[in-house]
């Protein structure tokens, strides 16, 4: 069956049925599933992450949104919500944590430093944002953000699960999906890309 | 100074430093060990609290800068040693004062300061490998621009390009000459591993046992953010411990020599995150010294609340926190945050954050009270809080698993905290009782009554119980600032964006809720800070992390590193 069938079963329920019987579609169960029980990765990086226990908290309670189950292992958890700066010594082991992560995962980037480097962007040990080593879906400004932006970014984060199918995601396509590389702390840090590009340069000099 | 008589003590060797804004004594090299010995020994300054670096460039000299305290009070001594930039080596004071540690390790690490004579002189923020000494003054990193803000092509023109552009990388990296990656072998951690200690014991029977290396972090709960342990093991205990550290380097103190003065403010909230209005007293006192602008009643007032409201909310977050440690995952920490959410607030009314409050001036604060805030401190500090510590008190304290966790275990000796420069909280817990508030005192704490909390079992339950008495005085001194607060002026003079701060050297310290916060700055009369750094009280707290657990288990470091209470924002600054 094609998934665009899926989408629309076009069966009526018989009346007396109602009350007992609804047809959805596969995504919309799936995702319905996922997206209220995002555990997030217990994996706080600065002061962004302070605000991030804040908002686990009984006043802001994201435990509402099926979000509570913090798991410190990334075996376990469905999100890493980067709540902090990422510093180059910090770089492989958070692409490694990611790696580790079985799909479906998704990527929040919580606050200035991790959407972009914040305050701390021009220091010679900070990457510019995690988005430099990861794919991000949610970016959630401020410098931290509130508890209330945290929320917010992770409503966009289920708006975001509510929109994708199962016929698209990236982890249920044939093959094997290829790991992020490592980056590697060298005189500075090296991106695996980057190497024919430094060999290059080195050359010249 | 006058009972200080250093130049007959030393008629060689030792001179005062006479330039102008300086203060303190400039010691030979060679003649630092036995200088230091006799300070400890004959002249009673037993603790060396701060360790740094300044990078004369000009004069071609690197000067190695120590302040020093007597635990019985008054007021410091600073010394300094110069050397030439280009062979740098400074014997260490490891064995005279073992609080040293660290902090000749970071000097070596970011100034390029070798001290002969360590015993473990790695790297500590950054990695083994790592290309050149960041913080001095010839360095530069991959996102340079200009030497100091604000940049040129930024005011007044008010052009933006992304940094990024300009690296060819396309990403915040530099790499030096004909470096070529593929050739080249990553030093890895053998260096960290090697200064582990060995690999086998043998007992009187002659049996041969391996040990084993325990890796804790940096991805790990208990570690209170990105720090890393790494262990030896003899069966389950702990023969040997390091922390590692420098997860969160963030370049703080480079940053900051960039940065105008004012402009370091809300840098310094990013410190110690949880207790941001500490931070900015310290910066301000450090500045103010130079700036010598007197600050007014009410100001004065307004910063003795925050700073006391600051340190009720640390060390009931820093409770909860250690309870999760000890595996009562969450609940405790669920009635601490809920108090520390009602600080915040109060926070927020005054300086418009919860957490980055960037409140203080140089002269005064920012704000005056937001109509209202005065009637909810009131609230919170006469009725509120009082009924609440007593109950985590009662709820906590005499819990039979807390109590078999934590009495008599991770002892540290007075001597010890002394000896390895633990400060705050961890050492009055060992007997000491220093409190820079009572033992030096700055701002208006010699007015309000209050006792200094100390505790003498020097264990894991006194170092959590002292949090308590501490939040128990901070509530006396909010009592009685409140019922004084005067009305009037909140800031000396105009509020200005750039200050021009006269040329020479400013310690400010206080007591932060972590312990003693030093700022020590050095200026060169120029807009920006010729040097800038921070004495940490969670980085240098950690230097007896390691001896306290030998002999412990697993488990048990865990409620050792709790019961410090570190931040990473300012272990790793
Ligand atoms: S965005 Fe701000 S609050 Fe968050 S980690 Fe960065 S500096 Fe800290």
């Amino acid at each position: 069956m094609e998934n665009n069938e899926l989408n629309s079963p076009g069966y009526e329920i018989p009346d007396d049925m109602k009350s007992v019987v609804s047809i959805t579609t596969l995504d919309k169960i799936y995702n319905w599933g996922r997206r209220s029980s995002v555990w997030p990765m217990m994996f706080g990086l600065a002061c962004c992450a302070i605000e991030m226990i804040a908002t686990a908290a009984s006043r802001y309670d994201f435990s509402r949104f099926g979000m509570e189950v913090m798991r410190p292992s990334p075996r376990q958890s469905d999100l890493m919500l980067v709540s902090g700066t990422v510093t180059k010594k910090m770089a492989p082991t958070i692409v490694r944590l990611y790696n580790q992560m079985p799909e479906p995962k998704y990527v929040v980037a919580m606050g200035a430093c991790a959407s972009g480097g914040g305050p701390f962007k021009e220091g010679y040990n900070v990457v510019s944002g995690v988005d430099k080593l990861i794919p991000v879906d949610v970016y959630i400004p401020g410098c931290p953000p509130t508890p209330q932006a945290l929320i917010n970014g992770l409503i966009k984060l289920q708006e975001l699960i509510d929109t994708q199918s199962l016929k698209t995601v990236r982890w249920y396509q044939k093959g094997e999906l290829a790991a992020v590389p490592v980056p590697v702390l060298g005189p500075d840090l090296i991106y695996p890309k980057d190497i024919p590009a430094i060999q290059e340069a080195g050359k010249e000099a | 100074m006058s009972d200080l008589d250093f130049t007959t003590r030393f008629p060689t060797g030792v001179v005062a430093d006479e330039r102008k804004g300086y203060e303190g004594y400039i010691v030979d090299a060679d003649k630092l060990v036995e200088f230091a010995t006799a300070l400890r020994d004959e002249f009673g300054f037993d603790y060396l609290s701060s360790v740094t670096g300044v990078d004369y460039i000009n004069e071609g000299k690197l000067e190695v800068v120590y302040h020093a305290y007597k635990t019985t009070g008054g007021a410091g001594l600073v010394f300094k040693t110069q050397v030439d930039r280009e062979a740098a080596e400074v014997p260490s004071l490891y064995n005279i004062y073992p609080g040293a540690d660290f902090q000749e390790r970071e000097a070596w690490d970011l100034m390029g300061i070798k001290f002969t004579g360590h015993p473990d002189l790695r790297r500590i923020l950054l990695w083994e490998g790592f290309e050149g000494h960041p913080l001095r003054k010839d360095w530069k990193e991959p996102y340079f621009e200009e030497d100091v803000k604000p940049f040129k092509s930024r005011w007044p023109e008010g052009d933006f390009h992304r940094a990024e552009d300009k690296n060819p990388y396309g990403a915040n990296v530099q790499y030096p000459d004909k470096f070529d990656p593929e050739k080249w072998q990553p030093e890895g951690e053998d260096a960290l591993y090697g200064s582990l200690a060995k690999y086998q014991t043998t007992d009187e029977s002659g049996l041969v046992t391996d040990h084993i290396t325990v890796n804790l972090g940096p991805q790990h709960p208990s570690t209170h953010g990105v720090f890393r342990i790494a262990a030896k093991l003899n069966g389950e205990t702990i023969v040997n411990l390091k922390p590692v550290m420098g997860y969160l380097h963030r370049n703080h103190e480079k940053i900051g020599e960039r940065n105008t003065y004012l402009q370091n403010m809300p840098f310094t909230d990013r410190l110690d995150y949880l207790s941001s209005m500490s931070n900015n007293f310290g910066y301000a006192l450090a500045v103010e010294k130079l700036l010598k602008v007197e600050v007014p009643e009410r100001a004065e007032y307004l910063r003795v609340i925050m700073a006391e409201l600051t340190r009720i909310q640390n060390h009931l977050f820093a409770i909860g926190m250690f309870l999760n440690d000890l595996g009562a995952f969450f609940t405790p920490s669920l009635y601490a945050i809920e108090e520390r959410e009602l600080i915040l607030d109060i926070f927020e009314m005054v300086s418009g954050s919860r957490m980055m409050c960037n409140y203080f001036r140089f002269g005064g604060v920012v704000r005056d009270l937001p109509e209202g805030a005065l009637e909810k401190i009131k609230g919170l500090v006469l009725d509120r809080l009082p009924r609440k510590v007593d109950e985590m008190d009662r709820f906590l304290s005499e819990n039979e698993i807390l109590r078999s966790r934590t009495v008599g275990q991770g002892y540290l000796s007075a001597e010890d905290a002394i000896k390895y420069s633990a400060a705050g909280p961890m050492l009055r817990a060992s007997g000491i009782p220093y409190d820079i508030r009572r033992a030096d005192p700055y701002s208006i704490y010699d007015r309000f009554d209050f006792d200094v909390a100390v505790r003498y079992n020097g264990d894991i339950y006194d170092r959590y119980y002292i949090r308590l008495d501490e939040v128990r005085q901070s509530l006396r001194i909010l009592e009685q600032a409140i019922k004084d607060i005067p009305e009037g002026e909140i800031l000396s003079g105009k509020p200005q964006y750039t200050v021009r701060v006269p040329a020479g050297e400013s310690y400010g310290r206080v007591e932060g809720p972590k312990g003693e916060l030093g700022f020590y700055i050095v200026s060169d009369g120029k807009a920006n800070p010729y040097r800038y750094h921070v004495r940490a009280p969670s980085f240098i707290n950690l230097t007896a992390f390691g001896p306290m657990c030998v002999g412990l288990k697993v488990a048990d470091v865990v409620a050792v590193l709790g019961s410090i209470d570190i931040v990473l924002g300012e272990t790793d600054r």
